[in-house]
């Protein structure tokens, strides 16, 4: 056990599936000799060399249409993508080709790749490099998305991503890379994709939340002066239905809170299903607190649009009183 | 002010027989009668099963067809130079790809019936999933080079592009990929001269397609694509480089789409009859035949021959796709290696009619 950040919790998984498995490797602009810009990969090159730590040309494109072929070859490529704004260039690969090659092949070759991206606001980043558009990939039949908020569980995740047989997107909030740290065993570990964590239990309302809004969740359930289920998803799909029921079954009360965009984000989804399969556990209406349904705002008006404790206490309360 | 050369670089043009079948023998691959039947036999295969795959989408037993008719030799000629191991990324056109690596003809009918299985190939025929999208599979062939390299593996893999997919962006990307790190990818482009109804010049303002190599520092070739020997000589070169660490080349062919894009398609529209009477004359297949005549390897009987046994393999793999079916159900069962809750309950969900 040792005290790590989100960031050194990444890079030790990295490394440790590099050294178990010789078929794993990491691609993309500037994770080799620079050890990527947030220097998730910093060390990978000097210990495993060009050939598995693998700077490649400025194409998105290119990176992740290239980590399919490797993929389809027996390697396990985990591509990073710089920030989430620059994925969508990758993104024809991934929803044309990587999510549908096992299917249309019926199994013959399959892409084992994980795509990794910073994501999220609050770190008073440049355009395009604070965005939250995980329900894109969510809504793509054959891909796994996969968003920690704690450096425990960002390595156990990542390692069982790089295990997974099929395509995963692993995106890690920007904001936590070196926001706290938190006791993380040295050894591998792998935590298994689709299962939510508890983060807090309570018993007036359930709060469903992931990645950025984990701790403003945490912070806004302390605040709110009321018993509060937290549920901290870390896989969006599949995503952990039992958990979210279980919870509501006891509490009757729903609030989801993301920071993507309102409409259409994945908040809609829990909602739907929770009023589908829950309806009658229901004591009052579901909340959602989310970003606003706008591009996401630069460095001075950013504070505005992501969802604080604030926002999230009041809906907590607003909850209760139904 | 210093001004000087920076850049110098040319395309050569390759073309091996004459329009008149007449090789020349300066240049003539060294290829043995059996070789050359067996080339014969693909291309004629090729043409047959093509004019098949046409009618039955008339009769209505098939849906939307591509046909290659016209790209025989280009097809026919690249595979030949490829070694069984090496791998080839094929487009919607490229039927001659799996034909003559040995796909069972009646996969290749059931996926164009509308079955995703014909996709699957038995082991050994080497040939990826066909692309749909245009020019998107050029950088997975270039990471499946670039994985070949790796492995250490005498092998190459080929991709199959038109024209039209040089204007995309991944054939850029992965040309720059495989020629940056040096993998080996053999990019084969079939100008066919046009993508659906947009003709080259209004596809590239570049002399050749060839010459886009010479920006990626690539061997580039401009072949005679309805000569099937030419196309034979310059994927051999290419194949030749690849495996001895040069990285990618691009092999040009140039040939003409004699047919519609697909079967919903009227090229009437957008082409001239005339322009189609011309290509007509340079048709791959009987070219080789005035060639292989004067090698004395061919005869009309062994046409007949040739033809009455393709008909036949192509009549007994449309009876097996016509009967081949799979449960509906089937398409939960390749999305993910294990199926998710919610794969499982939708399956469940649509078993019993919900």
């Amino acid at each position: 056990m040792s005290e790590k950040t989100l960031i050194a919790a990444i890079n030790d998984a990295l490394r440790q599936e590099m050294e178990r498995d010789a078929s794993v490797l990491v691609m993309g602009e500037d994770v080799g000799v620079d050890g990527g810009v947030f220097r998730a990969t910093d060390g990978l090159h000097a210990k495993f060399g060009p050939n598995r730590s693998i700077d490649t040309p400025l194409a998105e494109s290119g990176i992740v249409g290239t980590a399919i072929g490797l993929a389809a070859y027996g390697f396990r490529p985990v591509a990073e993508i710089q920030f989430a704004g620059f994925m969508y260039l990758g993104l024809n690969q991934l929803i044309n080709h990587a999510a549908r090659l096992r299917n249309r092949s019926r199994g013959q070759y399959t892409c084992p790749i994980v795509v990794r991206a910073p994501c999220s606001g609050g770190i008073r980043a440049l355009e395009h490099h604070s965005e939250s558009m995980e329900a894109l990939y969510i809504h793509v039949p054959g891909l796994k998305v996969v968003v920690p908020s704690t450096p425990y569980d960002a390595k156990g995740l990542l390692v069982q991503s790089i295990r997974d047989p099929d395509p995963v997107i692993f995106f890690e909030p920007s904001k936590y890379y070196r926001a706290f740290k938190q006791e993380v065993p040295d050894e591998l570990y792998a935590i298994p994709l689709g299962e939510g964590v508890l983060r807090q239990e309570g018993s007036d309302v359930t709060l469903v939340t992931w990645g950025s809004m984990v701790k403003p969740s945490m912070q806004a359930a302390a605040d709110s002066g009321k018993s509060v289920d937290v549920i901290d998803l870390r896989t969006l799909s599949p995503w952990d239905k039992k958990m979210v029921l279980q919870s509501v079954r006891k509490t009757g009360r729903l609030v989801i809170a993301h920071e993507a965009p309102l409409t259409g984000g994945f908040g809609g989804e829990i909602a739907a299903t929770v009023a589908q399969e829950a309806m009658y556990d229901l004591k009052g209406p579901i909340v959602r607190i989310t970003g606003y349904d706008v591009p996401m705002p630069l460095a001075r008006r950013e504070d505005f649009y992501i969802p604080n404790p604030q926002r999230i206490a009041a809906a907590i309360k607003k909850s209760c009183e139904s | 002010m210093v001004k000087k050369t920076a850049f110098e670089g040319n395309i050569e043009y390759w073309q091996v027989l004459d329009e008149s079948g007449k090789a020349d023998k300066k240049i003539e691959p060294k290829l043995d009668d059996a070789e050359l039947k067996r080339m014969y036999e693909h291309m004629m295969l090729c043409r047959i099963f093509d004019r098949k795959a046409v009618s039955l989408q008339r009769q209505g037993r098939m849906y939307t067809y591509a046909p290659l008719e016209g790209q025989e030799a280009s097809q026919v000629g690249a595979m030949h130079a490829l070694a069984q191991d090496d791998v080839v990324f094929p487009t919607y056109r490229d039927h001659g790809a799996y034909l003559v690596r040995g796909a069972p003809l009646d996969h290749l009918f059931e996926y164009w019936m509308g079955y995703e299985d014909g996709l699957k190939m038995p082991d050994g025929v080497n040939v990826f999933p066909l692309s749909i999208t245009v020019g998107n599979h050029l950088p997975m062939a270039a990471g499946m080079a670039w994985g070949m390299k790796l492995k250490k593996h005498q092998k190459v893999a080929m991709v199959c592009f038109g024209d039209g997919a040089t204007s995309e962006g991944d054939f850029h990307e992965a040309f720059n990929f495989s020629s940056v790190h040096k993998t080996p990818l053999v990019l084969l482009c079939q100008n066919n001269h046009w993508a659906i109804s947009v003709p080259l010049n209004k596809q590239m303002a570049s002399q050749t397609v060839a010459q886009k190599a010479l920006s990626y520092g690539a061997w580039g070739v401009q072949v005679d694509g309805n000569d099937v020997l030419a196309v034979f000589a310059a994927v051999q070169e290419a194949r030749r480089r690849a495996v001895s660490g040069a990285g990618p080349s691009l092999v040009e062919c140039l040939t003409y789409r004699m047919s519609m894009h697909t079967t919903a398609d009227d090229p009437k529209k957008y082409r001239s009859e005339s322009e189609v009477e011309d290509w007509k004359k340079r048709d791959p297949i009987a070219r080789f035949e005035a060639y292989l005549s004067g090698r004395k390897v061919w005869t009309p009987e062994y046409k007949a021959l040739v033809e009455q046994s393709a008909s036949a393999r192509v009549e007994e793999a449309v009876r097996n796709a016509e009967g081949f079916s799979a449960p509906p159900d089937a398409m939960f069962d390749f999305v993910f290696e294990k199926k998710p809750w919610n794969l499982l309950e939708q399956r469940d969900a649509f078993q019993k009619g919900d």
